[in-house]
Formats: structure tokens, C-alpha cells, sequence
């Protein structure tokens, strides 16, 4: 269990006011202009030897997407673009560092801003985040007014802007690509890849986009050092998370854990356990609406994060911990997620636009039972005809849960279709 | 190059080019929808997917560049399974109606289906319907058939200029739509017929009319505007249902405009089909013995200076040459091609062509346009500078009307003394025209077909030297001429090479028509010409030779029925002077006939039999005026010279030539289609003009 000492979001819950004086008081923009007079190779170093990935759901290494960034400009400014568009099912991390924690996130842009060589930030906040708009847009002018941004941040040098946006409501906002095209005011459509973002992003510039989470934990590792953060966890997976965990369970929370903590005592310790006991579970999504659900007898072992989750044909995603007990009618619920990602799918490209709905309108029959069971064999083929056709990962999203369903509860899908078939035998009879 | 394997086979290939590019040129073809050559790449219909050795998933072809030691499987099991599931998706929301679908017989979804696509669907969902739109009288609608693959979005926005089509709705529930459901106010719309790969965008004149099966397809020359675009006009039986482009990187690469395509409804109605003659007053209907013996009874024994010609906007070359060796030897010297009154000089080529060349514009990178709205004029040469435009760095001038051109321009003035303006350098823009390093001028009918034209001419000519803008002598790069004369009439420049302009002691146009109320000229032979001021001829005795009951055969006296360019192989010389073959596609109707025979055939009975009887003959007469018309599909540069007059220019505003796009000659005045879009687009206006 995470000490308190290498608790990062000290504030996750509110406890204490989100201002800057509290946000001082707790440690944020302590000695922020001496990192940055470490420069700039020494800050993306020490972040890849944290072994940081991506808390956005992809768990890309962040030093390493830092060091695409063309070292020289070219002429092109940089752009930082940080993705504040939570809207992954499940998960809401990001939403109380800003509502909490503002000055976490802000002081990590800033030393975001000085690896990337940007002095500009867009801050894509998603539109429903009303209040969190507001706390961290008073949290940026409690900064410039204090002059830890804008002309000569922090007294380093370095002059850094941050703006923030807020989205209209679009879950495809959140993939990077169309993030940056609403950004620009267009149509929030997933751009193709290659070129990307580092090479050519927001308005053709080279840009980094990360996620709230990712960015937040920045200052602590500069400050801490490399070697404490990537002394937590396990190797590849170091550090810690901020898991939400929501649904079937006693005490539905946030928390802040070491990485690699097993998924039965994260639910158990924080949550309160499983409603009605661990016997109870049926299943867990563990990473939010677009990773397959893993089966109580999986949840009895596995551990919480990026490798593990991946041995077992899950992910970690966001780490949103979605808990289903025995009273959940599962194949319901998956359907009720296909729903989303055809509601939530752009429609550009063919497979997506075309699979989700096809997807959506089998599962609903599959929850009634009224189908063939060959179509489960059907639905399993057009899962694999979605996936990884797409320009993004909502296809890849729209699939993996389904794909889960069929692996893990595929006798369950069967009996329902018979007992269907047998009702309506019955009445016929 | 860059040396990769495409299925096995190494090859190299150019840098930059795509993966589908490079299996094109090795002849492997991969399915695609959404990608178009001429548009920006999508990459959204994912039917190009292809396997690519080190990649997990399959790449789109369409979009990926060729890098050294890429693999690429175009055929293997991943590669097959992605285009078959592709096409699946695209299958379960079409409808199956190709039975009553206009796109049926030439439908790339239908084509691909059959190669890629399973015998039967897998789908028993209910499909999707979707709402038609309303783009106006060209684009007919069926949206439920889309397959949202934007090329219609594309071509909109990147080469018509108008940002009116565009997607709405977002997943399964996204719809292509105009902007507030409008029209779609371009002259090119009509390509996104073409474009669009299923039968969600239709041809509306054309709905339900044929199958592409049925239709004998003849490669032809438009003669709406003075481009010269290639087409192909698809008939049935003696009809011509439609009209297509055809590819001709050079001049319209493979756009045509909205009058090229859609005003062959016009060839169908007002026809001439047989002579009339005049008998008390009335035309009546008469045999091609009696109508010659009419215009016999008039001419014979005529003195030559008595007698007039005037050749339209519509005239081939072969009936010009035939004409104005008629008009020789009848001992006429006033005949003239410039019904507009455009004071051209016809004695040096470079003078009266578009020397840039349409293909030569992407080269220029600065522009003075002239009394002259490109838009309407020639909807090509707009979308060309269009394309330069968007390449950057090519700042436009615009000296009249003040009009939308699709692309940003500097508005430097109204009339003839902004251009004095700019030719003194006391104008900030010739400041531009010095720094280009390869300015071009393109100088519009509305500034020469005015009293002043010869001056304005002079005043170009000098402007266009004093800024370099033409250096013949040089090779490659530094040779280059950037004077441009863009003329709105298919015929003017064919015209011009043939020498149809008065020689000394002749009469113009303004001549002829002066002559004629004064009663000096007796008789006016109009081959075509129907833009001329008819109330002017006074009591002269009219032979109007054409193929439609339009203002010329109105006042005739003698009606010769011709052939439309359709119904005839002639040659037609394009603005640029490239000289180019139309072929006949249908013959003419009734007993109407191809015009220079009807010429050759008037010779004899005149008493002035003309010296050719074979279309090969003609030809080589043809070659003997004039040894460039021999010259086909290609353009030659002119040599430069002294043109245009040192006279006072009158500060009145450039007019531009044409006020209703969709109506500027006999074929397209007689379009129910040209009329529909005149009132669909031009409405209000239109209204007001005609008071």
C-alpha cells in the first residue's frame, strides 16, 4: 500500500483549498525555476528514467514522446496541448486534479512547456467541467499574477502562455489527433497518422499532447528524482496511479496507489470490497469503457497495471475500475457500452461508422436472446473487422469490450438464446 | 528512389509518393474510394488498407509515403480480410436498388462489390435511410446511398473554392449536406457527379434518361467558352444524352464546367432542320434548291463591296475558311469574326492568345486580371489560377469588375486609368509585378470590346513589356511570356488565324452593321453570329446559317440549317491557339448539314465554286492559310510584336463580357437546364436585367 510520504495528489480530495497559497503550502512551484535551470535534456531524462507512461489510457513513455519533439525549431513554434477532455466512461482522476489540485497540473505544463521548447499551452478542457474550468482558469491567473508563467516564468527565462479551451462535449475530442483539430475550430475528426503531432500538430507545428494526470505528476518526479518514482510499482509500470473506482462496490472512490497493486486488495482496502462480498463479483472492466472486462476468477490475481492487465487480454486504460457483481446483467451492460461508442464514433471512417452500430443493434438482441447463436460468431468476426481498421482507437474501444464479453461469458450469451428459443416454444405450444 | 518490395517484387520507386501510387505504376491495383488524385487525401473509406511488413494493423495506402525497405503485401490473408470487411461495412447502410440507381453500369461501389465483396449479406439490422438535399437543378440527391467518402466536401472546398458542402451529424448519423440545404452555388458543381464513387449525387437533367451501356461515347472539344475543353459526349441514336470530361492535364485536367455538361438539353430544342426562305414577309420552310436560288436571286451580280459577313461565336474552321473564301470570291473584303467588337489584332498571333498557356499558370506567381471575371468567362482558367493560388505566393490584381473569383485578389480599380496607373509603377501593386520573377496579365473581352479597345490593347501590351513580362528569347526558365488575352468565344481565336477581320477598304463588325442601316450593305451572310445588334441590319437581305432559331434566324431572310459542334468533325482553336479536333457525334438533324458543305455547296450556285469537295481538302486548305492548324493538340509560341493602338483610353469601368453565365450562346439560350439555373442562381438579378 502507497505511504503517504509518496502520495503525489495530496489534495485529491479536497481537504484543503486549491488555491495557490494552499497549493504552496502543500509543496507545488517550489523551486520550479531551478529545474528548469537544469535544462532541458536533464528534465526529459530524469522522466524517462522514472519510466512515467501515459495515464491517458495508452501509457505511452512520456520522456520519450518529450524527446520526439524536434530539438531545434525549424522556424515553427511548439504548441503543448494538454488533454483535459476526461471523458472516458468511468473515469473521473483527471476532473479532481483540476476541481482539487490545479496547481499540480499547471506547474507540469509549465515544465512540460520548457522540455518541448514550447512557449505556448492549450489547455482542452472538457465542456461539461464547468466548475473545474473555473478553478484551474483561477488557478492560471492566480499564476501569472504571481509570475510563475507567462514573460520569464518562474524567473527562469522562459516565457510560457497557457491558455485554456473548453470542449462542446464530444468523447472523440479526447483522442489526440481530434483533439487538435477542434482545437483549431474544425470538426472533431481524428487526423491520419503519420505525420504526428510531434512532427506536425496543432496548426502544423510540431506539439506534445498529454494527458492531465501525466503532466501533474511531472514536478513531483523533477523534485523527488527519478529513482523514487520509478522505485514504486514494477519495472515498465513504476510509479503511481490515480484509480476510479466506481460501481458495485461498498465505497465507490478515488485513489491514489502504487502501480502494480492486485485488484482485489485495491477494491477491498479503498472501496470497501465488493457489495455483498469478493464472492459476489462477477466481473470488472479495469480500465475504463474501452477495455475488455476481466471475470471474478481473473480479478482474484491480477495485478493493477499496463503489463498485467495486457497479459490477460485486458488494459489498464484509465485505471476507471468499473465493478460488476452478480447482480449485473452483463451482456446488458456491454451492449449499453456499444451504444456509446456508436453514439460517441465521428464517422469518418468506414468500419467505425458502419461496425459500431452494427455492433450496438446485435448486442441489444443478444441481451433479449433474440438471435441465432452463430451470430455470436458473427459479432466476434465483425469485432476483428472494426478493430485496427480504423484512423483511431474508437473502433479498437468499440471492440475490446464486446470481444471481452464473448471470451469471457460466451456460455452465458448461449443460454439466453436458448431459453428465449424455449419460452417462445412454450407459448407457441 | 526509394528501393521497397510491393508482393514480393523489388522495386524503386519515385520519393514522396504513396504506397497505392507505387502498386498503381507497378499496374497492382488496390480498391479505393475516398482517394482522388486531384483532391487531399482522406484516408477515411479505408478500402485501401494493405498489409505492411512491421505494422500490426494494415496501413491505408492512400495515405502512407513510400520509405526505403517498406514491405508491402497487397494480397495477403490481413490485406484481404480488411478490404472484404471494408466493403462489407460500406454494403450493410447501401441500399441494393442498382436496378433504378442512375449511377448502375459505372458505379465504383458496384464494380468493387463485385470483386471484393461476399455473394450475400450478413446484415439483418434495418439499414439507414437518410433525407435527400436540395443542391439545385444540376446535382439530383439520394443521400441514403452515400458512403461518406467527401470527395464532393473535397472538391467543393479545395478546387471550386465554395465552402458549401460539408458533413453534419456525427457516427452512422452523419449526413453530407449544403450549408442550410442551398444550392451549390458553383460553376463546376457538376464534377461532384463524377467524383462521387456511388449514386448519391446524380446528374438532375439526366435522371432516368439512359444506361451508360446504351450510349456510343465520342471524344470531343467543348465550344461553350473558349477553353476548349476535352469531353466526351455520350449518344443515343441521334440524341445527346449527356457530356463528360475527359482528361487533358494541359487544358481542363478533368474538370468541365457546368455549361459544358449540362447545356446539351439545348441541342434538342431550336433546332433549324431544314432551309427556310422569307415569301411575304414570313419564313417558310423551303427546299436547300430554293434557298440557295433565294440567295442567288440576290447576290448574283452584287458588287462584292455591297455584300458583308459575319462569322459567331460558334464557327469552326473549316466554315470560316470556307466563308471567307467565298466571301474573296464574290469580291466582298468585309467579313470579321469579332461580332463583339473586341478590337483584336489579328496580324500578330501573341498578340490575340492566352501565351501563358492554362498549364503555364501554375508557373506564373503574380497576376493582373484585365476587365475580366474568369469565373464566368472560363471556369477552368479560374479554377487553374485557383490552383496556383493555393500553391501560395501569387498575389492577383483585379482592374474590373469586382466580382467573387474563389480566390483572394487586390482590387486595384475600375477602368483604363488604374491600368495607366499601374503601367506608370505610381500603382503600389506594380510593385508586385516588378518583384514576380514571372508575372502574367490576362486582359478580358470587357477590355477591348469597347470603342477605346485598340488603346487599352496598346496600353497592356506596353505594360506587359515594361514589367518583363515577356522574354522570347532564353531557354527554360528565364523564357516565358506572360501577355494573355482570354476570349470568351470557342471560335474568336480560329477566326483570327484564318484572317477573318477586314483588309483595307473592308468593314468590321461596327462597318457592316452601320453600312447596313445606311443601306450600303445589301446583303449580310451571319454564319452563326447571333450576338450582334439584329435591328441594325436595316433592309439588308439576311442568310443566317446555324443550327438554332435564335436571334439570327429571327431576322433571316434565308435560313441555312448547319450543324452544331456535336454533329460535325471540325477543327476548333482554343485560346491558348491550340488547335484541336471536334468529332462528330451525331449527325445533324433533319436535313441539316455540316457547314462548310453547305458553304461549298451556296459556292456554286453563287457562281464561286469553292476548290474543295472532301473534309481532307478543306483541311489542307486549312493548313495553306494558315500552316499552324495543321498543328493539332499542341500549343506554339507565338512570336511577339507590335499590337494594339497609342490612342486616349475613355475612364468609363470595364464591362465585363457576359452577364448570365448560363446563357451566352444559341446552344445554351435554348437549355431548359441553363434556363433553370439562371433562375436558380441568378434569380433576383436576372429579374432586374430583364425589367
Amino acid at each position: 500500500m502507497l505511504d503517504d510520504r509518496d502520495r503525489i495528489f495530496t489534495n485529491l480530495y479536497g481537504l484543503e483549498d486549491w488555491r495557490l497559497k494552499a497549493a504552496r503550502r502543500r509543496g507545488d512551484w517550489d523551486g520550479t525555476g531551478d529545474i528548469i535551470a537544469k535544462g532541458r535534456d536533464w528534465i526529459i531524462q530524469q522522466v524517462k528514467d522514472s519510466g512515467l507512461r501515459g495515464r491517458g489510457g495508452a501509457g505511452f513513455p512520456t520522456g520519450l514522446k518529450w524527446s520526439f519533439m524536434p530539438k531545434e525549431s525549424d522556424g515553427r513554434p511548439h504548441y503543448l496541448v494538454i488533454n483535459a477532455d476526461e471523458s472516458e466512461p468511468g473515469t473521473c482522476k483527471d476532473r479532481d486534479i483540476m476541481r482539487h489540485d490545479p496547481h499540480k497540473l499547471i506547474e507540469g505544463s509549465l515544465l512540460a512547456g520548457f522540455a518541448i521548447a514550447a512557449h505556448a499551452g492549450y489547455i482542452y478542457i472538457r465542456g461539461e467541467f464547468h466548475a473545474e474550468a473555473q478553478h484551474l482558469q483561477a488557478a492560471i491567473d492566480e499564476a501569472y499574477g504571481a509570475g510563475l508563467i507567462g514573460k520569464n516564468a518562474c524567473g527562469s527565462g522562459w516565457d510560457f502562455e497557457l491558455y485554456l479551451h473548453r470542449g462542446a462535449g464530444a468523447y472523440i475530442c479526447g483522442e489526440e489527433t481530434g483533439l487538435l483539430e477542434s482545437l483549431e475550430g474544425k470538426k472533431g475528426m481524428p487526423r491520419l497518422k503519420p505525420p504526428f503531432p510531434a512532427t506536425a500538430g496543432l496548426y502544423g507545428c510540431p506539439t506534445t499532447v498529454n494527458n492531465v494526470e501525466t503532466l501533474a505528476m511531472a514536478p513531483a518526479i523533477l523534485r523527488r528524482g527519478a529513482d523514487w518514482f520509478a522505485g514504486l510499482g514494477r519495472p515498465d509500470n513504476t510509479g503511481t496511479k490515480i484509480f476510479c473506482i466506481s460501481g458495485h462496490v461498498n465505497h465507490p472512490c478515488n485513489v491514489e496507489e502504487e502501480m502494480g497493486i492486485p485488484l482485489k486488495r485495491l477494491i477491498e482496502k479503498h472501496a470497501g470490497g465488493v457489495r455483498g462480498g469478493w464472492n459476489n463479483l462477477l466481473a470488472v472492466i479495469p480500465g475504463g469503457a474501452s477495455v475488455p472486462l476481466i471475470p471474478k476468477s481473473i480479478c482474484d490475481t491480477v495485478l493493477m497495471d499496463f503489463d498485467s492487465l495486457a497479459e490477460v487480454k485486458s488494459g489498464l486504460g484509465t485505471a476507471a475500475v468499473i465493478v460488476m457483481d452478480g447482480s449485473t446483467d452483463i451482456i446488458k451492460a456491454v451492449a449499453r457500452l456499444s451504444k456509446f461508442f456508436m453514439h460517441e464514433s465521428c464517422g469518418q471512417c468506414t468500419p467505425c461508422r458502419e461496425g459500431t452500430g452494427w455492433m450496438w443493434r446485435v448486442m441489444e438482441r443478444l441481451a433479449a436472446g433474440e438471435s441465432e447463436i452463430e451470430e455470436i460468431d458473427m459479432l466476434q468476426e465483425v469485432t476483428t473487422q472494426v478493430e485496427g481498421h480504423c484512423i483511431c482507437a474508437l473502433g479498437d474501444a468499440a471492440a475490446w469490450p464486446v470481444q471481452g464479453l464473448i471470451r469471457h461469458f460466451r456460455p452465458e450469451m448461449e443460454r439466453r438464446i436458448l431459453e428465449r428459443r424455449k419460452s417462445a416454444e412454450a407459448q407457441a405450444a | 528512389m526509394v528501393k521497397m518490395a510491393i508482393d514480393g517484387r523489388e522495386v524503386e520507386v519515385e520519393p514522396g509518393v504513396t504506397v497505392l501510387q507505387a502498386c498503381q505504376s507497378l499496374g497492382i491495383e488496390i480498391p479505393h474510394f475516398c482517394y482522388h488524385e486531384r483532391l487531399s487525401i482522406a484516408g477515411n473509406c479505408r478500402m485501401c488498407l494493405v498489409e505492411m511488413e512491421k505494422s500490426p494493423k494494415p496501413i491505408a495506402s492512400c495515405a502512407m509515403q513510400v520509405a526505403d525497405g517498406m514491405v508491402i503485401h497487397t494480397n495477403s490473408e490481413m490485406a484481404v480480410k480488411a478490404r472484404r470487411g471494408v466493403m462489407e461495412f460500406l454494403l450493410i447502410n447501401h441500399p441494393l436498388d442498382c436496378p433504378i440507381c442512375d449511377q448502375g453500369g459505372e458505379c465504383d461501389l458496384q464494380d468493387q462489390a463485385m470483386v471484393f465483396g461476399a455473394g450475400r449479406s450478413r446484415y439483418v439490422e434495418h439499414k439507414r435511410a437518410v433525407k435527400d438535399k436540395d443542391m439545385g437543378p444540376l446535382v439530383k440527391t439520394f443521400m441514403t446511398r452515400c458512403i461518406h467518402c467527401t470527395r464532393c466536401i473535397r472538391f467543393a472546398t479545395e478546387i471550386a473554392g465554395v465552402e458549401e458542402l460539408g458533413a453534419v451529424g456525427r457516427g452512422e448519423d452523419m449526413e453530407v449536406t449544403t450549408y442550410l440545404e442551398q444550392s451549390l452555388r458553383s460553376e463546376l458543381s457538376g464534377n461532384v457527379i463524377d467524383l462521387c464513387p456511388v449514386g448519391a449525387l446524380t446528374s438532375k437533367p439526366y435522371a432516368f434518361i439512359a444506361r451508360p451501356w446504351e450510349l456510343s461515347k465520342t471524344e470531343s472539344i467543348d465550344v461553350m467558352d473558349a477553353v476548349g475543353s476535352n469531353i466526351r459526349i455520350d449518344t443515343r441514336g441521334s440524341e445527346v444524352m449527356r457530356i463528360l470530361p475527359l482528361l487533358n492535364e494541359d487544358i481542363n485536367e478533368e474538370w468541365i464546367s457546368d455549361k459544358t455538361r449540362f447545356a446539351c438539353d439545348g441541342l434538342r430544342c431550336q433546332r433549324l432542320d431544314r432551309p427556310y426562305a422569307r415569301r411575304d414577309g414570313r419564313l417558310e420552310p423551303a427546299t436547300w434548291a430554293a434557298a440557295f436560288a433565294a440567295v442567288a436571286g440576290r447576290v448574283k451580280g452584287l458588287d462584292g463591296a455591297r455584300i458583308a459577313a459575319i462569322a459567331g461565336d460558334l464557327a469552326d474552321a473549316e466554315a470560316m475558311v470556307a466563308l471567307k473564301d467565298l466571301m474573296a470570291g464574290l469580291g466582298s473584303p468585309n467579313i470579321d469574326c469579332r461580332q463583339d467588337g473586341a478590337k483584336l489584332d489579328a496580324t500578330v498571333r501573341a498578340g490575340y492568345l492566352f501565351n501563358t498557356t492554362i498549364a503555364g499558370i501554375e508557373a506564373a506567381d503574380a497576376c493582373l486580371l484585365i476587365g475580366t471575371n474568369p469565373r464566368w468567362e472560363a471556369p477552368l482558367i479560374n479554377a487553374r489560377l485557383r490552383k496556383r493560388w493555393l500553391m501560395g505566393g501569387f498575389e492577383v490584381g483585379v482592374i474590373g469588375p469586382k466580382v467573387d473569383l474563389t480566390y483572394r485578389y487586390e482590387y486595384l480599380g475600375a477602368g483604363p486609368e488604374t491600368l495607366a496607373e499601374v503601367a506608370g509603377g505610381a500603382h503600389a501593386f506594380a510593385k508586385v509585378l516588378e518583384k514576380a520573377e514571372r508575372p502574367m496579365l490576362i486582359l478580358g473581352q470587357g477590355a477591348l470590346a469597347r470603342p477605346d479597345g485598340g488603346a487599352v490593347l496598346g496600353a497592356a501590351r506596353r505594360l506587359a513589356e515594361a514589367f518583363g513580362m515577356v522574354r522570347p528569347s532564353g531557354n527554360g526558365a528565364s523564357r516565358w511570356n506572360g501577355f494573355n488575352v482570354l476570349h470568351t468565344a470557342a471560335a474568336r481565336v480560329g477566326g483570327l488565324d484564318l484572317g477573318l477581320v477586314p483588309d483595307e477598304g473592308g468593314r468590321d463588325v461596327a462597318g457592316i452593321l452601320d453600312g447596313a442601316a445606311a443601306g450600303e450593305i445589301e446583303v449580310v451572310y451571319l454564319l452563326g453570329a447571333d450576338e450582334i445588334d439584329m435591328d441594325r441590319l436595316g433592309q439588308a437581305f439576311v442568310i443566317y446559317q446555324g443550327h438554332h432559331g435564335d436571334a439570327g434566324a429571327h431576322r433571316a431572310d434565308v435560313i441555312l440549317p448547319g450543324a452544331a459542334f456535336t454533329e460535325k468533325d471540325a477543327t476548333y482553336v482554343n485560346t491558348e491557339g491550340r488547335v484541336q479536333r471536334a468529332r462528330l457525334a451525331a449527325f445533324p438533324p433533319g436535313e441539316a448539314r455540316e457547314d462548310w458543305k453547305i458553304l461549298r455547296a451556296l459556292s456554286e450556285a453563287l457562281g464561286a465554286k469553292l476548290p474543295y469537295d472532301n473534309l481532307g481538302e478543306v483541311r489542307a486548305r486549312l493548313a495553306e492559310v494558315n500552316p499552324g492548324l495543321a498543328a493539332v493538340d499542341r500549343t506554339e509560341s507565338a512570336p511577339w510584336g507590335e499590337f494594339g493602338t497609342d490612342g486616349e483610353t475613355d475612364p468609363a469601368p470595364f464591362v465585363p463580357p457576359i452577364d448570365n453565365f448560363y446563357m451566352t450562346d444559341s446552344i445554351s439560350r435554348s437549355s431548359e437546364t441553363m434556363a433553370k439555373c439562371a433562375e436558380a442562381f441568378l434569380g433576383p438579378r436576372r429579374e432586374k436585367a430583364d425589367g
